[in-house]
């Protein structure tokens, strides 16, 4: 293979791996918080695809970009607020069961609302700029979005570690009762880790469909599961984790459709689960966590 | 409150089976008006196996397995390609030609389903084996992954002289009677009872109830997980292979990850850890389906067209009845316990009860 081309295809492979790393990123802090595999994340980043085809046909990019973010957070934060609060206490397969009953019904009501066909995702002039670097090209957005997942990971880990908010998080993903006899108001935790997952899918989807161009309802089932296959390589639980396993899963998958395997390179993902878990079942940077009885 | 003699209840349990046999056969003597009908039940009966099969692994032994649409793919392309005429194979596979091995390979349908099963409880065994090892959260995503990957490879076009690709699978044979969807649907679930009534479904239910406790009785927790779910397996991929006769063409889009979600829905409606539940739940939501099919069609009611109503709102109805279960009753119609003549009887009795002590009026005439 030609230098060149195999450049070109890392570079396909990177971007988009810095999707992927963001949608993961929401998934990973959920499970760290709630231990519960929020299967609805796939399809809030599928309707932050549709809100931008929406937004942009009445507002110029620059306002219909932050539009979509906040009603991409607003949408995750009610989820949480309507499916998952109640569920609190209840054993954990139900709270699962309404995860998947959330997903169910977005995309349903994705499939009424705006029909099952494949809708043209609009493109923003500026991100499909296109560069020329040697025998490279390349638009705008392949360029920027491993360095937007790169900026966004590294504010994240400093909120984290430094805001009150984000001690708060981890206290609360350590030991949920606990947490709360230390007077932390677990439910306000909860709704800003799904507000900062939910802002992080809503960015993804801005990169990743504008490479795409098309969202149909089911167009977020396949890379939420993917995703959350990069949170669990990266280790659940682990922000850089996720960014990790989502590069790892986009490189890998960029390069089974280089090589001629595109059939596969869906499956790729699945069995590379399952040989990370035969083989390091709590992912590259997780933490063993033993089971108290 | 009387109680019912053991007499009884076995007289109308015996009732109830000639009622459903004569019913039956009163609709295949009128195939012709009630074509409909049976072909809503069969399906509910299909249904009800998967439905039972899942809810033997997600209700009694508390794992979350979603690969449901994988493995009745697997079941219902080993059935379709096992039981299609030879003669008209080269009418089907016009496009590729079938693979050499498979041209002349047939089998009778009983044999073919039982293979179906097998195949998805081999496949299912090669998933879950590395994964129930860990928590079994990962099992939902692994095996939701694994469906996803299942219809990709079938429709993949390196497989074309044995799945056809995306053209599909048509002239399936179809079932020699009515009765046979609902004897093996019978014979399926019989079995799923003994099993669950056996040593091996008193371990599955410890398992679910508490997995330490289970494992400190001495309950060898993988090897236990690994049973039910490769059980489970078998009997949904014999009932994706009573859905291909039944249907008579399938391809891949016949096996999305909706399939398994409408599966979850009739388990969660009927009640996690009820068997009769599930097959209730099943007829109920097969048959509603159907009867809901107006919410997609405009409606005008008066001149006036009704807005929601239109392609899509069926759906819509349907994932919120599954989030209003989940959130409001999550016991489902029969929670985890099972019909019994008793307990219809103590549900009819409080239900009129009820009813006298609404109507005062009604109370005053019995006293007199």
């Amino acid at each position: 293979m030609d230098i060149s081309v195999f450049l070109q295809h890392c570079l396909t492979g990177i971007s988009l791996g810095g999707a992927y790393a963001l949608i993961a990123i929401g998934y990973t802090m959920v499970y760290g918080i709630l231990r519960l595999i929020n299967f609805a994340h796939g399809d809030i980043f599928m309707m932050a695809g549709y809100f931008m085809i929406f937004a942009i046909a009445s507002f110029p990019w620059y306002i219909a970009i932050p539009i979509v973010l906040i009603a991409t957070v607003i949408l995750g934060v009610l989820i949480e607020r309507i499916a998952y609060k109640p569920l609190r206490n209840a054993p954990r397969m139900s709270i699962m069961i309404s995860a998947i009953g959330v997903s169910y019904l977005l995309q349903n009501l994705a499939t009424y609302l705006f029909t099952a066909l494949p809708r043209g995702y609009p493109s923003i002039p500026l991100l499909k700029t296109i560069f020329q670097i040697g025998p490279l090209s390349a638009s705008l957005v392949t360029l920027i979005t491993p360095v937007i997942t790169l900026v966004l990971v590294y504010i994240l880990i400093l909120l984290i570690n430094h805001s009150k908010a984000g001690m708060a998080m981890r206290a609360v993903s350590k030991d949920f009762e606990t947490a709360q006899l230390m007077g932390i108001k677990i439910n306000q935790i909860i709704s800003i880790t799904f507000a900062v997952g939910s802002l992080l899918a809503a960015v993804g989807s801005i990169l990743y469909f504008t490479d795409r161009m098309t969202v149909f309802p089911f167009s977020g089932a396949l890379p939420g599961l993917k995703c959350f296959v990069a949170a669990v390589l990266g280790g659940i639980g682990s922000i850089p984790g996720a960014m990790v396993g989502g590069f790892i899963l986009g490189l890998g998958e960029t390069a089974l459709v280089a090589m001629g395997y595109s059939t596969f390179s869906d499956a790729f993902t699945f069995v590379l689960l399952i040989l990370m878990l035969l083989i390091k079942p709590t992912g590259l940077f997780g933490e063993k966590v033993t089971d108290k009885v | 409150m009387m109680k019912m003699s053991k007499r009884t209840k076995y007289i109308l349990s015996i009732a109830l089976a000639v009622a459903v046999v004569l019913l039956l056969a009163y609709m295949d003597a009128n195939k012709s008006e009630y074509s409909y009908a049976i072909a809503i039940l069969q399906r509910s009966a299909i249904y009800a196996i998967v439905a039972v099969a899942m809810n033997l692994l997600t209700g009694f032994t508390g794992l979350f397995s979603l690969g449901q649409a994988g493995f009745m793919a697997i079941g219902a392309y080993t059935v379709a390609i096992l039981t299609i005429p030879v003669e008209s194979r080269p009418s089907v596979y016009y496009i590729n030609g079938i693979a050499d091995a498979l041209s002349n390979a047939s089998l009778p349908l009983w044999g073919a389903l039982i293979l179906g099963g097998l195949f998805s409880a081999l496949l299912g065994g090669l998933i879950g084996i590395p994964v129930l090892r860990l928590k079994s959260d990962y099992l939902a995503i692994a095996t939701l992954g694994f469906s996803e990957i299942i219809r990709a490879v079938i429709a993949a076009p390196q497989l074309d002289r044995i799945t056809n690709g995306s053209y599909g699978l048509k002239s399936i044979p179809n079932f020699g009677s009515v009765y046979d969807v609902f004897v093996i649907a019978f014979l399926c679930i019989l079995v799923m009872i003994l099993i669950i009534n056996s040593s091996y479904g008193r371990a599955f239910k410890a398992i679910r109830e508490d997995e330490v406790a289970a494992e400190a009785m001495g309950i060898n927790l993988f090897k236990h997980k690994g049973m039910a779910f490769i059980i489970s397996c078998f009997f949904t991929g014999v009932s994706g292979g009573l859905l291909a006769v039944f249907m008579r063409s399938i391809d891949s889009k016949t096996f999305q990850v909706m399939l398994t979600y409408d599966i979850l829905l009739i388990v969660v409606l009927g009640g996690l850890g009820s068997i009769t539940g599930s097959v209730i739940g099943s007829f109920l939501i097969t048959a509603a389906r159907e009867w809901l099919r107006f919410f997609d069609n405009p409606l005008v009611i008066a001149g006036f067209q009704v807005p929601l109503f239109r392609s899509g709102f069926r759906m819509v109805i349907f994932s919120l009845v599954l989030m209003a279960i989940v959130l409001y009753y999550r016991k489902g119609i029969m929670g985890s316990k099972e019909f019994s003549w008793d307990g219809l009887y103590r549900f009819i009795y409080k239900l009129f009860s009820k009813l006298r002590r609404k109507t005062p009026g009604k109370e005053a005439n019995h006293h007199e």
